[in-house]
């Protein structure tokens, strides 16, 4: 269906960009502009020393990425970072969530509690992790206490991105918990009744009503999640000290293209191009989404 | 929903547990934050220290003389970024909503493209752009590039739709222009709407680690999460101060959540029905 065209008289063309131009100046100077420098840098070499210069070198920034040991290494631990934290951080928003949604007593004091970590910053909640992760820390005494072994959290290849894992999905399940908790309380309560009527118990009715009526809430936490994992970095890179150690264990793909764009020199271009081919896979995993959900976004 | 005694003790468990989970690290965090150092190299693990001191809160301010002014950064970039965010974002998500001039459905489009947009692409042409504009360093470096917020746009744009129109043609009748109007009465009227917005945008750039980590190198200038990095650079095994210093980063969005805590929870609610 075409509309006529609408004509504009000149005060309400100045008057829609006058409320529009802060927005207008930074999509285009600091969203768009950079998009297409983007672009133009992943297919070229970029010196920055005496002011940035170019050099085309077409896709072989593209072409470095397949055989770069690194890229693969971050990858790798990327996926295997976000293969286990999507779900697992999932399941305990899901968990919670239903739980405080019980209508017992007390509700309003377990959620200002399990809200703490969503308030507190990144770089503050890695510091407070690395103080219970030391090797005569918190959590080895604590392990020790119920006769398990300790580990060298930190410093130990094997365990130090599980350490990261632990702590994300402590510090990121609440915030979905809450999302969660309000699209519980969306659900009519006829629902509950009907399946009480059947004599369902209380599993049969989270895993027969509750988790299919939450269906498009999950579909929203699982892409949220994944973009957030996908991103990784503060965490890595406090851990490591920049470095992705121990033995590139905790070396994720953001924290790779920030090596490359800012701590090594002339890989700025090929950095660009790493950050667009995430994008790309990040973009992929929100358009599935969109997709799957569609009815629910048009109500 | 009713259940049974012993359902009931099972969710009571679930929950008493992890709030216990969750409680753990911020109590021995704040718990070391008193501990002397001695006791802190004994690695006991008793929550109440043994013998309590304020000293450490005052020792990060004498040890690292900058500590004041990275908190001064943080809240002179927090603060001033909020507000054009709330000015910025509720008069683009107006005009959106209520304004009729070409181009407004392809401008819409776009925000809601930039949404999908991961930061890193444009972490690297932001860095060279603020480079070439002299903005390295800077508190316009820091703010400028995240004035606005294409989510909370969205969001504002979605207010203004059910905003009633009758008090707008009131006000034009009384002679008032869009931009009065705008501001004389429908800023006023969205103080919910602004309320969730502001506490977002300001955890998003008190918390940011990752832009000045990039846009600033001058130890002047960095913000609390950077100087908190550095700081534990400089003090590796002192978590005496390390834990002292988190808590004062800490202690500003605890007292906006105390005081604003029904806005956290309808912000989160409507980033889920985005």
């Amino acid at each position: 269906m075409k509309k006529e065209r609408k004509k504009y008289t000149l005060y309400e063309i100045g008057q829609g960009y006058t409320f529009m131009l802060p927005a207008i100046f930074v999509l285009a100077v600091f969203i768009i502009a950079p998009i297409l420098y983007a672009i133009f840098l992943s297919f070229h070499k970029v010196e920055l020393l005496g002011g940035p210069s170019y050099d085309f070198r077409g896709l072989d920034n593209f072409v470095k990425l397949m055989e770069d040991d690194r890229a693969k290494i971050a990858l790798w631990n990327t996926i295997k970072y976000v293969v286990i934290v999507v779900p697992a951080q999932t399941l305990l928003a899901l968990v919670l969530a239903a739980t405080l949604n019980a209508g017992l007593k007390g509700e309003k004091f377990f959620r200002i509690v399990y809200f703490l970590p969503t308030l507190t910053s990144s770089a503050v909640l890695t510091l407070i992790f690395m103080w219970m992760y030391n090797q005569n820390g918190l959590i080895n005494k604590l392990l020790g206490m119920i006769g398990l072994p300790g580990y060298n959290w930190l410093g130990d290849p094997n365990v130090a991105l599980p350490a990261i894992m632990i702590m994300n999905i402590w510090s990121t399940a609440p915030f979905f918990m809450t999302i969660y908790l309000a699209a519980l309380q969306d659900i009519p309560d006829s629902v509950y009744e009907a399946a009480k009527i059947d004599g369902a118990n209380f599993w049969q009715k989270f895993w027969y009503v509750t988790v299919p009526q939450l269906k498009p809430v999950t579909s929203f936490v699982v892409i949220m999640g994944l973009i957030g994992t996908f991103q990784l970095f503060d965490q890595s890179y406090i851990f490591s000290k920049g470095t992705g150690g121990p033995n590139n264990s905790t070396l994720t793909v953001v924290l790779l293209i920030y090596q490359y764009a800012f701590k090594n020199l002339g890989t700025m271009g090929y950095a660009a191009a790493m950050a667009l081919v995430l994008a790309i896979v990040i973009l992929i995993a929100t358009l599935l989404q969109r997709k799957f959900s569609k009815e629910e976004t048009l109500h | 929903m009713k259940k049974n005694g012993a359902g009931k003790v099972i969710l009571y468990i679930i929950l008493v547990l992890y709030a216990i989970t969750t409680l753990i690290p911020f109590l021995w965090a704040v718990s070391s934050s008193f501990k002397t150092l001695e006791e802190i190299v004994q690695g006991t693990i008793n929550f109440w220290p043994k013998d309590f001191t304020l000293d450490n809160y005052k020792q990060i301010f004498i040890q690292q003389e900058y500590f004041p002014r990275w908190l001064f950064n943080s809240l002179f970039i927090a603060i001033v970024g909020t507000i054009l965010n709330l000015l910025f974002n509720s008069m683009a998500g107006y005009a959106l909503a209520r304004l009729s001039f070409p181009g407004k459905k392809s401008l819409f489009i776009l925000i809601l493209a930039v949404l999908m947009i991961p930061a890193q692409v444009t972490m690297i042409p932001n860095f060279l752009i603020l480079k070439t504009l002299g903005w390295l360093n800077t508190y316009q470096g820091m703010i400028v590039p995240s004035m606005i917020n294409a989510t909370f746009i969205f969001m504002m744009r979605q207010f203004f739709l059910n905003f009633p129109k009758e008090l707008e043609e009131a006000a034009s009748l009384d002679g008032l222009t869009r931009l009065g109007t705008f501001f004389r009465i429908v800023l006023p009227l969205a103080k919910p709407a602004l309320a969730a917005q502001a506490i977002f945008v300001f955890m998003g750039f008190w918390n940011d680690f990752m832009r000045p980590l990039i846009v600033i190198s001058d130890v002047e200038m960095f913000t609390l999460p950077l100087g908190l990095n550095t700081f534990k650079g400089q003090f590796i095994s002192y978590w005496n101060y390390i834990m002292a210093a988190s808590m004062v980063f800490t202690m500003p969005v605890l007292i906006l959540y105390a005081f604003f805590n029904r806005y956290f929870v309808k912000g989160i609610t409507f980033t889920g029905e985005k």
